[in-house]
Parts: structure tokens; sequence; C-alpha cells
């Protein structure tokens, strides 16, 4: 019977691991944010080339070409 | 450029934004309502980040009100940027923003590839629910200033307040719990695992050795649940009894510590294997509870004084130049510029423009309210329209508004929590149990005094009021998470039981009973042809003042005329020329040299309009009432004694006189102060007060009030402190929130008869000494179950029932 005392320890060895790895778990914040993660596994990787066209669109700061009459914008 | 406008009539909307668009901007293959919108669409694509439109459609929030990169020029001050940035060194800077748009999948993306957009962003975190993203950036490459421009461009202005200065305390104690249960739950575990042998009777079986090795095994893995799970109950009670009060926590306590104590003594003496199991059991189904009674609504902060909605910055003038200066640092006498949308951040006398003041914040008022020159302008309001000029005559604290917080109330802790149930019954509870437990030891000594320690210690420990302990977290948490899905969020759950005990209702006018989005708006004289719309809608349409804007979307037409004259006199009205017609739309003296005369005195705003020097009549905006509101103030008014205060005068009497028991309930020309006070003295008088308000004026009444209900049209959005943040679209409901607490009360009540009746069996075989470990070992977990079982399913059924969602 003496095999019980190193089940047992082995088991407790066991338990202490899952143990840490919980306290682990807490303190690196893993369990702050319960939503996040679930949605960004699901993305994909969507950094394909866009079609060339868009590369000849110049900056932000460029003048439109037909600039919208301040009346338009307000529905 | 590929860009291409014209105009379409049937709806198109935007696929940048969603909304539908009124003149529609071609690029590539999409349509957007607005250069905001396509300029972040030529952002995203120049930099491949078109996936943003992939993931959900029209992801974005619409950019027709153009980002002012000169208002965010305090975040270049050193002394800002420091209060700001968690972290600073050479390389590495941490900055967490609140970003109150943020709203799907999309923005999530979006903002965790912003490195791609500023190279000079090391790392991009969101925290969705919180509605967080934390930045780690190098300061050599880019800045604060640089990012929260890059962001606001985005749609994804980060919202940043005076509080964001004072360091936010961390939630620690949150980390500390986990911990908590975490060891609790592995001792509990391993020690039932030990036990097993015991339970099934096969110590004969085995050497005695066993025997006595399981039970020191069992002792050491319960000295960390006694000395580290367990300690905050023994911390409050020692804490309750000091102050000469008995919590639930003392007869808790007391069961933990006689279990832990007699097991160990058993152990040691080798006279039995101890209650070790039982004990951590208890320990970890209690925390479970707490942890249970502790869970809030991320999103939301029920926290919020005027801090959170001031600036952090404004613009000083000194010496013909411009200066940023934090708004803490404002003196009297200093001359701060306010711009279109920025906030007045302490009393002042205008001095230049055309001030527009939009103090829905503050009192719930829709409409802006013009002053002017020399008139003072109290903190809190927003500016709507060009830039104007004040002097500051009172310092940000000292304010007409902020010095509320300065009062008593906002200082003292929780002063009108009423006692919960839970409390009242414990006090009893202790006296008796602990009558009991001295009551069959003294008749033990009398007949057997060797079973004496044995039942005293038995009924502690059987008695330790675990499933009492946990019927008022599980029946209020739920019916807290049942009441956040009806868009009414409760900050603790205690608080519903605290709305169980209301009878009286106060509410708040503008804002919370009338409607801030919708001032209705109507025309009164002669009907208007189409081509005196058409002329009213060209003349508005050239005006950035909300009223002109209000009246182009009552006109209701797309088809404007060229205007050939426009002159628009501040706080006056508008005088313009179309096609040889003169047309004045503004107030009374302005349009018409002669007044009408007898027109009734009301306080709605009117603008008056004249073609040709022919007075056609005018638009008045008047408030609306909520939907719904006659039924929920029938609903109340059997069971609660209603008050109305108002912080305008007494033109709406009459309308809202109805709805209320008698004219002296209701109160106008109220201050924030005087507010504050008449909830006070309503306490005074025994009444159990509810407020319900939006602004920051009922942010007194709301502290005071038992129970502070704040109602928001959109949650995202600022709402003063309160105990209640309430969506205003559920304001019909509210009869039937408070129906369901008193509810969920019950449901406490008879829970608490269910632990009682296992207490009562428990008991019957502890006062003739014969309880067993094994039995109490098996009691103990079946009836917090049965309760926890109980509760939440009662509790589930009665909102059900009550037409909860």
């Amino acid at each position: 019977m003496s095999v019980m005392f190193i089940l047992i320890g082995c088991s407790f060895l066991l338990a202490i691991g899952f143990l840490s790895a919980f306290i682990w778990s807490v303190k690196s914040g893993q369990l702050d944010d319960d939503y996040t993660p679930s949605v960004r596994i699901l993305f994909d990787d969507f950094d394909t080339k866009t079609p060339s066209a868009n590369k000849k669109e110049t900056a932000l700061e460029q003048p439109e070409a037909n600039p919208v009459k301040p009346i338009t914008q307000n529905q | 450029m590929a860009t291409n406008t014209h105009n379409t009539t049937q709806a198109v909307t935007c696929f940048h934004c969603g909304d539908n668009c009124v003149s529609t901007i071609m690029v590539d293959v999409h349509s957007f309502c607005c250069a905001g919108c396509k300029s972040v669409y030529l952002l995203l694509s120049q930099n491949n980040l078109c996936g943003y439109y992939q993931i959900e459609n029209a992801p974005g929030t619409t950019q027709l009100q153009p980002v002012m990169e000169s208002a965010f020029a305090y975040l270049d001050d050193e002394k800002v940027t420091q209060q700001l940035l968690a972290y600073k060194d050479q390389n590495l800077a941490k900055v967490t923003f609140f970003i109150p748009t943020m709203h799907c999948s999309s923005c999530i993306w979006l903002l965790e590839h912003l490195y791609k957009l500023d190279t000079g962003v090391l790392q991009a975190k969101v925290q969705f629910l919180k509605k967080e993203l934390s930045l780690s950036f190098n300061p050599q490459q880019t800045s604060l200033r640089k990012l929260v421009i890059l962001l606001s461009k985005l749609g994804y202005e980060p919202s940043l307040s005076l509080n964001d200065l004072e360091k936010r305390a961390q939630k620690d104690y949150n980390k500390k719990l986990s911990y908590q249960i975490g060891v609790a739950g592995f001792c509990f575990g391993n020690i039932m695992l030990i036990s097993f042998p015991e339970y099934f009777g096969l110590d004969q079986f085995t050497q005695s050795s066993f025997s006595k090795l399981f039970g020191y095994i069992n002792f050491v893995l319960s000295l960390p649940v006694f000395l580290f799970s367990a300690q905050d109950y023994f911390k409050s009670a020692w804490n309750g009894l000091r102050k000469k009060h008995i919590s639930i926590d003392v007869p808790l306590a007391l069961g933990i510590l006689v279990m832990f104590a007699r097991s160990s003594y058993e152990v040691i003496s080798g006279n039995g294997i101890g209650w070790f199991d039982t004990h951590a059991g208890l320990v970890f189904f209690l925390l479970i509870g707490k942890w249970f009674q502790q869970k809030t609504f991320d999103t939301l902060s029920f926290e919020r004084d005027y801090k959170s909605y001031f600036p952090v910055a404004v613009t000083v003038l000194k010496n013909e130049a411009s200066v940023t200066v934090p708004v803490t640092t404002l003196h009297i006498g200093d001359r701060i510029q306010i711009r279109n949308n920025e906030l007045i951040p302490a009393d002042a006398i205008l001095l230049k423009g055309n001030a527009q003041i939009d103090f829905s914040f503050v009192t719930g008022e829709s409409l802006p309210v013009s002053k002017e020159l020399g008139e003072i302008v109290y903190a809190g309001g927003r500016q709507k329209g060009a830039t104007i000029e004040l002097e500051v005559c009172k310092k940000v604290s000292q304010s007409y508004l902020t010095q509320l917080w300065n009062n008593d109330t906002f200082t003292k802790n929780n002063q009108s929590a009423i006692e919960s149930f839970q409390q009242q019954v414990s006090r009893y509870f202790t006296i008796a149990l602990l009558a009991i437990a001295f009551g069959s030891a003294g008749w033990w000594l009398a007949n057997d005094s060797a079973l004496a320690l044995n039942a005293f210690t038995a009924v502690l420990i059987i008695a330790c009021p675990c499933a009492l302990a946990l019927s008022s977290p599980f029946a209020l948490g739920t019916a807290m998470r049942l009441l956040g899905r009806n868009q009414f969020y409760v900050k603790s759950p205690a608080v519903v039981e605290q709305m169980a005990h209301m009878d009286t209702v106060v509410f708040d006018k503008t804002g919370t009973l009338t409607q801030p989005s919708e001032a209705q708006l109507a025309f009164v004289g002669n009907p208007l042809t189409l081509c005196q719309q058409k002329l009213i809608a060209s003349v508005v349409a050239h005006s950035v003042h909300p009223l002109s804007q209000k009246i182009k979307q009552f006109m209701g037409t797309n088809q404007l005329f060229q205007v050939t004259r426009f002159d628009e006199t501040t706080g006056k009205g508008i005088e313009a020329t179309i096609q040889n017609h003169v047309i004045r739309i503004g107030s009374e003296k302005f349009v018409n040299q002669q007044p009408m005369g007898t027109l009734p005195t009301t306080l709605a705003t009117r603008v008056f309009v004249a073609i040709d020097n022919y007075l056609l009549g005018y638009f008045e905006f008047k408030q609306a009432y909520r939907n719904g509101l006659s039924e929920v103030m029938q609903t109340l008014n059997s069971n609660y004694s209603l008050y109305l205060l108002s912080g305008d005068n007494s033109s709406e009497q009459n309308q809202l006189l109805p709805y209320f028991q008698n004219p002296n309930q209701l109160l106008f020309n109220q201050t924030p102060a005087a507010k504050l006070d008449f909830i006070q003295s309503l306490q005074h008088q025994q009444h159990k007060v509810m407020m319900v308000g939006d602004g920051l004026n009922d942010a007194g009444a709301l502290k005071a009030a038992h129970v502070g209900i704040s109602i928001t049209e959109n949650t995202a959005h600022f709402s003063p402190a309160s105990d209640v943040i309430m969506s205003a679209t559920v304001f019909e409901s509210l009869p039937r929130f408070l129906q369901f607490a008193r509810a969920t009360r019950r449901v406490i009540h008879a829970s608490f008869v269910i632990s009682l009746l296992y207490n009562i069996v428990g008991l019957s075989y502890a006062v003739q000494g014969t309880l067993s470990p094994l039995f109490a070992a098996i009691l103990m977990p079946i009836s917090s179950v049965t309760v926890i079982a109980f509760t939440t399913i009662s509790t589930s059924l009665l909102a059900k029932k009550g037409g909860l969602q």
C-alpha cells in the first residue's frame, strides 16, 4: 500500500500545478476582459493588397475636386 | 481623382457610417454621405485596412463634424501629458483612452491595427466592454496629440476629461477575491478527495496510519483556507463588533473559527478527522456568493461628477497670444476663448461673440440659450456656433454648479442607506444562535459534561448561516442582471433591495419628464406655401444656429434657392434676399417692428418669419413629454407620493398638475442646492426617497436620495453619479421595475425561511450532541445549493411574470 504515498504526492503536484496556472492567469490579467479575445480570435488576415487604383489616391490633405457645399451637409 | 458628386433621389446609405446620404460622394464603387466619411475610407484603403468594412457593414461613425486639430493643442503641454500617460521613458510611453464611440468588432480590429497608420505605435489593445484602448507608443516617433488627432479623424475621439488627470484607483481587490476563490476551491476539492475513505467507511479496510495521515493532510490543506481565503470575514466581523454592530459576518466568522479549532483539536489529539471538508466548502460557497455580488456593469460609470465632464485644458488669451492651460490653473480675470462645441469650464462673463450655450448635460434643456454681452455664463454649458471670448469670474471648483460638490453629501459616505433585510435578520439570528449554543452546553454540563463542548461547537458549526448569507447576493444579483437586460442598470445588487423600500418618487422636469431630443416644432400662422417653405429653408441653410438647423429639418425640402444677400445679427435674427424677396427670420422685435401685442406668454421659444415685411407667423419650439408619461404617473400615484423639482419657472404647471396629487408637490425655480435640500428634508420626515433626474444640476439630489436614478438617452454618454442608469427608452417600464424590486425582496424572505428550516434540522442533531461530520458535510452544500437554485429560478420567473424581458 505504500504506493499510495507516491500517488497522493503526484495528485498534489498536479493540483498545485493547476492552482499556480490559475493564479498566473489572474495575475497576468487574462480574466480582466472576457469579451474582446473572443472577437479577436475570429479576425481573418485582411492584409491582402487592395486594387492598385486606390494607391493612386492622394492623401487626406489634398483639396476636393468637387467640394461639397455646406448646404448639403445639413441633411 | 475618382471623386464624383451628384444628387440622387433614391435613398443611398453611406458605405462608411450607414447613414442615409443626402448628397452622395462616390469613390471606387462605394457611396459616402460626407467628405469626412470619404476621407476615413481613403485613409484606410491607402493603408490596406479595408478589412474594417468586411467584418461589419458600415461600421463607421458619421464624420459630419470636422476634427479641429487646434483643439487638441493642450496635449503638447508637458504637465498635461505627464498626468495622462501611465508610463513614460525615452522610447516608450503608455496611455489608456476611453473611447465612447467604440461599438463593434470592426472597431476592435481597426484600433488594434493602429500601428499601420502611425508607425510610432508599438502596441494597441482594446478592452471592448470597458471601451478602453491601451496604447504603447514611441514618443520620439509620434506624440500623444498626433495619436488623439488620428483617432478623432477615424471617428474614435477619446474622451479626455478633468477626471483622467487624477489617477484612477486600481481595482486590485477584485483580483484578491479571485485568488481567495482559487485557493479555497483547490483546498475544498482536495480535502473532499482525501475525505472519501471516511465518507464510505473504508477506514476498516485500510491501515489506521492512512487515516491519521489523511487527517494531517486535511489540516495542512485547510490552513490556507482559514488564514487567507476566510480572512475578510474575520476582519469585517471584528470591525462590526468594534462599532457595536452585529453583521451577518459575525455568526459566519464564529462558525468558521469554531469549525477550524475543533477539527484541528480532533486531528491532533487523534479523536477523529474533523470537519475540514465542511469548513473549506463553506468558505468556497461564501466567496462565490461574494463574487456574484461584486459583479457590476463594466461599461457604465456610476461615479461621474463634473470632473468627468469638464475638459482638461482651455485656451487662455494672454497679451493677444493664445496659450493652452490646464483648467485647474485657471485664475479669476483670465480671458478664455471657447470654440464651437467646447465647454465653458468656469463661471465667466461674456466679452465677445455670439454665445449659444447648450446646457443639455446640466439642465436637460435641449435648446441652446443665447446670452448677451456682459452676461454671466455659468460653467458646464457648451458653446454652439462661432468662437466666443469670456472673462473668468469664479474658480473652477467654486462655480455655481461645481460648488454643489463641496456639500457634505458628497464627502460623507453612504449616509442614506436603508438597513438591508440581511442586516436586520443577522442581529436576531446571532443572538438566538448564541442562546441555543450556550443553552445546550449548559444543559449537557448538568447531565453529561463530556458532551457539553461537543454540543456547543456543533451548534455553532451547523447553524453557520451559509445559506442565509447566499440568499441575498444571489436573489439581488440575478435581479440586477435581469434589470440590466431591460436597460435599467443598477450600480450594485444592494440597490435593488433599496428600491423595494421606496415610498416617495421625486422627478426632475426638463430632460426627465420631457424628451431632450425631440423638442416639438410647430408653425403658428397661416399654412406656408411650398414656395415660402423653400425660401425659408434656403435662408436657414446658411446659418449654423441650432434653431435654424431645426427649422431647416422641419421644412424638409432639399431644393434651395440661391441667396443673394445674407446678414445674420447675433442674438436677433437673419435678414436675407432671394430673388428680390426680403426674408427676415428671428426674434419678435427683429422681424416685426410693431409687436403683435396679445400673444399668450409662455416660455416656449419662438422664431418669427416675415417675407417682404409681411409677418407670416412664428415657429414654436415646445418640450415634448416622454411617451407613456401619463400611464407611468398614474401607476406610481397609487403607491408612491410624487414630487416634481424643476429648475425652470412654473409655465408648465398646468400641464403637469394632473399627474400629481396636489399643487404643492410641484416645485419650480429650484437651484441645484435647493433640490438637494428638499430631498434631505423629505428624508428627515422618514420618507424613503427615490430621485429621477438627468443633468448635473440634479447630481446633489441624486446623491442624497436613497436611490438616485439618472435617465439618459445614450448610456455611453455622460450621466451624473447615481445608483441607477436608466435608458430613456424604457421610461414607461419604471413602475414595473419597482414592482419587480419588491417581488425580489419577497424571494429573499422566502429563501430565508428555507435556510432556517435546514438550520432547524441540523440544530436538532447538534443540541443532542449527535451531529456527525459526514452529515454536516452533506447538509451544508445541499442547503447552499437549494437556496442558490431557489433564489435564481424564482427571481427569473417573477421577472417574466412582471413583464420584463
